[in-house]
């Protein structure tokens, strides 16, 4: 797949946006992998999460947001807390999140939930689901 | 003793036999956990975004109420409730612009400074009545439960902001498990994601997430995995159906709150701990084990 990488893109509004939401600076990342290794939702994502940084570091912005791993991120805190750069990975995973959302919609259709299951589920479930996945 | 405590929306409706369980424990130990009036819901997540001060506002609010009441502790049973009470609390100490604006917002007679201290019964268990205190009360005990202590993220992370345990290498419950008599078998993942919120909408994601910590834990020989968050519970004990569909070896492994188990180890009456209601039953298990018949009068 070729792509095309431009001084424009790297510096968008839109990486300067994920910076802002997220208060990180995505350059501090270098790739060590560590973030991916002890991922605990590694196995089912499309991007691994460092995967996900080097996009946003390159522009790429549309491609992050396209991606399953930014849904698939539980912010169990896990990458953040082995980083040896500091950089706070569940923090830029919610900011784009946050922008996916506002640019396609809720992640969720709260009407569409199995109803048998909706009875069983604990309560914090829905409220943390329910604040992850809509705006 | 006495602590304002705070139980939350799942242990007042799905996990009532873990708040009950925590009053009865806690009270065995002479500790008072007196329900802090009109408390609300925390937000059941941290905000991660800069600009979301408007998440704050719920769980500010128990800290400005416990306040009020004239405590300087609120207690929480709720790993994940601890998590964002604590965060937010840390939050407010460290950004005084969003505890004034917070402040202004909440209208309350007596500003919030920072002043109460978020801390998980586990904390309170271990560090104030100590060790030896519940190993005395510990009778019958849990002679012959071996039981795996899993912390999953709430507990701690991250560990800057929350400072119970080494997040790498936690240990503060299975202290308390070996105080109550258990065997407490050592396994990997027990600080792993159990997958959360994610079985809301794609439990294909959480199920490998608790297989994993599931299936290592009853490797070393586990009779029941303890935890102190509704959420993991629910995961770890409802996707156990689904896991016996997808592997064939999978036994299933009962999962319990701490609280459950120090109820059963001080000879508590356990009838309101809604051991019927776990997806896995542990009941035949603890029987086995010999730990759970015995009931002291009250």
């Amino acid at each position: 797949m070729r792509v095309t990488i431009s001084v424009e893109q790297v510096r968008s509004e839109w990486v300067r946006r994920i910076e802002e939401v997220s208060g990180q600076d995505v350059m501090a990342c270098y790739h060590c992998g560590k973030c991916s290794a002890g991922c605990p939702a590694a196995e089912v994502m499309d991007l691994l999460p460092n995967q996900i940084i080097r996009l946003v570091q390159l522009g790429q912005v549309e491609r992050a947001l396209e991606s399953q791993t930014i849904w698939y991120c539980a912010a169990c805190q896990t990458c953040y807390a082995r980083c040896p750069k500091g950089v706070d990975l569940p923090r830029l995973m919610e900011a784009l999140r946050e922008l996916a959302m506002q640019k396609r919609g809720d992640h969720l259709e709260i009407a569409r939930l199995d109803v048998q299951a909706l009875a069983e589920f604990p309560q914090q479930a829905f409220i943390a689901g329910f604040r992850k996945y809509t705006a | 003793m006495r602590y304002f405590y705070f139980p939350g929306c799942t242990l007042e409706t799905k996990a009532v036999g873990f708040n009950r369980s925590a009053k009865d424990a806690a009270g065995a130990l002479g500790v008072e956990l007196v329900t802090l009036p009109e408390w609300n819901c925390c937000g059941a997540t941290f905000p991660l975004s800069t600009d979301n001060v408007l998440d704050l506002a719920g769980p500010a609010r128990n800290l400005v109420s416990t306040a009020e009441a004239g405590g300087d502790t609120l207690a929480v049973a709720c790993a994940t409730c601890f998590n964002v009470l604590r965060r937010t609390n840390h939050f407010l100490r460290n950004n005084p612009e969003t505890l004034e604006k917070l402040n202004a917002f909440l209208e309350r007679p007596q500003p919030y400074a920072g002043q109460v201290e978020v801390r998980h019964l586990l904390d309170i268990f271990v560090h104030d009545i100590g060790l030896e205190a519940i190993r005395q009360c510990a009778v019958p005990g849990l002679r012959g439960l071996r039981a795996a202590a899993y912390y999953g993220c709430m507990l701690l992370r991250p560990a800057a902001e929350i400072a119970l345990d080494d997040p790498e290498r936690p240990d503060i419950m299975d202290q308390l498990l070996a105080a109550l008599g258990a065997e407490v078998v050592d396994y990997p993942h027990r600080g792993e994601c159990c997958g959360a919120y994610l079985t809301v909408k794609s439990p294909e994601a959480s199920m490998p997430m608790s297989y994993r910590i599931l299936s290592a834990a009853e490797r070393a020989g586990a009779h029941v995995l303890a935890t102190a968050c509704p959420l993991c519970q629910f995961n770890l004990d409802w996707l156990q159906a689904r896991l016996r569909q997808q592997y064939a070896s999978y036994r299933p492994l009962p999962v319990l709150y701490f609280t459950q188990l120090m109820g059963l180890a001080f000879g508590l009456d356990t009838s309101g701990y809604g051991f019927e209601q776990h997806y896995v039953d542990p009941r035949p298990v603890l029987t086995q084990a010999g730990v759970l018949g015995e009931v002291k009068a009250p």
